[in-house]
């Protein structure tokens, strides 16, 4: 069976949890920014939770389904319709052959993500369907979906009874005011003392360029840096370092203005120096937020990195078991 | 050499093997990088090469964080003894200076620039020296260069002069990343040059643009057919500069997959190198251009 794209939306993207192995050739693992959402959404609809999903910005496409199916929409709050009547979000329900899929406008959040029982079913590339769409990987073309697309899509062995859905209080999207936890390092210590504590002080605002890559941010006062004679290699300006590495989460402040926070689709390196990274057990909330939406860095320890990769694992237990 | 180790968040250890570019800061990464490739510690899931840096990606449910960085401090101790000679290949890369694609973008974003008056160009020859564009662009391409990392986006060279320090170009990055850069620009950030494989983001210097595919995920380039990535650490590489009709003409070779690189096997070895480098480049260039 398929399912037509009749309007892609914004920007609507195949993803699953993504491609590892090749960060070394800067091929980034891409996948679900809100992967707790797109687990949810394939285990509402009786999929394993690796099945490819359909990630949209801000609005949703617009689908006309050739066979019947059972969908769920999780994530951002972008209430579907079937033929124009609403349906719930975090919960399973029933598409028919030839009826249409389509969206109202966001509630709140950033991204949605559609599960289908069966799965997407596009080719794999390098062991993965997620679309990477700067290295024209994946996905469809390794593009966004356009109109007219078709998307394969397999019939799920055994759908799940509609209106099955994940309790609220197992539900998350961030509110108005996020706090993102952070580890301070890597090159930490080129910042002022001040400068430490002002990053972790100020009120921060996500920019307009914030997209799969990386999400920029500003408002915050500008961040001064520790003397220094410039290492050979790395360019004159003290924000700069000698090209290396850059880790999923990591925090890079070109010229000490604009922190940028790296995504799912993350360069694999450069040369901006990094203050530290982002924690992997809040990775999920900036792919919920909003232009302007206003979020403050708090600085952690490892073992509290630890802990909430733990309480996030507890989290992700209880979905898993509501939806067994 | 002052090698520092550092927490990436919790999934990540940053190992800076040098705060300055060297080739021995280089070679030490890739020694250290093999090192914990042959391993095989559980919980790995990516190891990757920088230019005098490496970095490692790992499940902290698998492996605790401290328990991964005393791992790779004790396999450290071992690069002391690595050899630093490889067996490579030098290709031709030809390059267009001062295209107008590249300058085009690069008026677009002025205000993220150093100098919003002038060119990339213009700025780098100036800040380092260079009387004249010319001569700047002659520097660029008259020595080889060495690939001592593969990244930032797809398939992405990092390019590091063969030359004595004293000889060394360098410039900073951008101001603020530019959000546009056109497919297959030869940029210059710090010491390194580079070569976008794809458009994108960037934060170098613009100095001209290559007919020469390095990334192709279909892979139908002709010299693309066993891997997307053209590109890989250790391989040196010889800009030709060429004109507007050389261009064109390499790109009609290029889009009937006629096109193939002037490439040819050769040995590096760092310390024959670093014993007389002008010496040392003119074998290589014999090895590329003679017979």
């Amino acid at each position: 069976m398929g399912i037509k794209v009749n309007h892609p939306g914004l920007l609507t993207t195949i993803q699953d949890l993504g491609r590892p192995g090749y960060f070394h050739l800067g091929i980034p693992i891409s996948g679900a920014m809100d992967r707790m959402a797109a687990r949810a959404a394939n285990l509402l609809v009786g999929n394993e939770e690796s099945e490819a999903v359909l990630e949209s910005v801000f609005l949703g496409p617009q689908l006309e389904f050739e066979a019947d199916a059972t969908v769920a929409v999780t994530g951002a709050t972008l209430p579907p319709r079937v033929d124009g009547e609403e349906r719930e979000c975090w919960t399973a329900f029933r598409v028919k052959a030839g009826q249409t899929l389509s969206f109202g406008y966001l509630q709140e959040g950033a991204r949605a993500y559609l599960a289908v029982s069966g799965g997407i079913r596009t080719p794999q590339y390098l062991g993965s369907r997620s679309t990477y769409v700067i290295g024209a990987q994946g996905g469809i073309e390794g593009r966004p979906l356009a109109a007219g697309d078709m998307l394969p899509a397999a019939s799920g062995a055994n759908p799940p009874a509609e209106g099955r859905h994940l309790p609220e209080e197992l539900r998350r999207v961030p509110g108005t005011h996020t706090e993102l936890r952070v580890l301070p390092g890597l090159y930490w210590r080129l910042l002022t003392e001040g400068a430490g504590r002002s990053f972790f002080e100020d009120t921060w605002k996500v920019a307009p360029e914030a997209d799969r890559m990386g999400y920029r941010f500003r408002g915050g006062r500008p961040l001064a840096f520790e003397p220094r004679e410039q290492p050979f290699g790395a360019g004159s300006d003290p924000s700069n370092i000698v090209d290396g590495c850059y880790p999923y989460g990591s925090i890079q402040v070109p010229g000490g203005t604009e922190p940028i926070v790296l995504h799912r689709d993350a360069v694999s390196g450069g040369g901006y120096f990094t203050l530290g990274a982002v924690i992997s057990a809040d990775m999920d909330l900036i792919g919920q937020l909003q232009p302007n939406a206003e979020v403050r860095f708090v600085s952690v320890t490892m073992e509290e990195a630890l802990a909430a990769r733990k309480e996030r694992r507890a989290q992700l237990a209880r979905i898993r078991e509501s939806l067994a | 050499m002052n090698t520092r180790y550092t927490f990436g968040g919790d999934e990540h250890i940053f190992v800076e093997m040098d705060d300055e570019m060297s080739l021995d800061a280089f070679f030490k990464g890739l020694s250290l990088t093999n090192l914990i490739r042959e391993a095989e510690i559980e919980g790995v899931t990516e190891i990757c090469p920088a230019n005098a840096s490496m970095q490692v990606r790992f499940d902290p449910d698998v492996i605790h964080p401290e328990e991964m960085l005393a791992r790779m401090k004790s396999l450290e101790a071992q690069t002391e003894s690595a050899e630093k000679r490889l067996r490579t290949r030098i290709i031709e890369m030809p390059v267009y200076y001062q295209d107008p694609w590249t300058h085009e973008t690069l008026m677009r974003f002025r205000e993220r620039h150093q100098d919003p008056e002038g060119t990339d160009l213009e700025y780098a020859a100036r800040i380092n020296g260079f009387g004249s564009v010319e001569a700047f662009i002659e520097a660029h391409h008259s020595a080889p260069w060495f690939v001592s990392m593969v990244g930032f986006v797809s398939g992405l060279p990092f390019k590091y002069q063969l030359v004595e320090r004293s000889r060394q170009l360098q410039v900073p990055k951008y101001l603020r990343p530019r959000t546009d850069t056109p497919k297959l620009t030869v940029g210059y950030g710090g010491c390194f040059s580079c070569t976008y494989s794809v458009r994108g983001a960037g934060g170098y210097q613009m100095f001209g643009i290559t007919p020469m595919p390095i990334y192709d995920p279909l892979e139908e380039v002709s010299y693309l057919r066993d891997f997307m990535v053209f590109f890989k650490p250790g391989d040196i590489v010889k800009y030709r500069p060429i004109d507007r009709a050389e261009y064109d003409a390499t790109r009609a070779l290029v889009e009937k997959n006629e096109f193939e690189p002037r490439i040819r096997e050769v040995g590096f070895d760092l310390e024959a190198f670093k014993a007389g480098p002008d010496a040392y480049n003119a074998q290589l260039l014999e090895a590329l251009y003679g017979n």
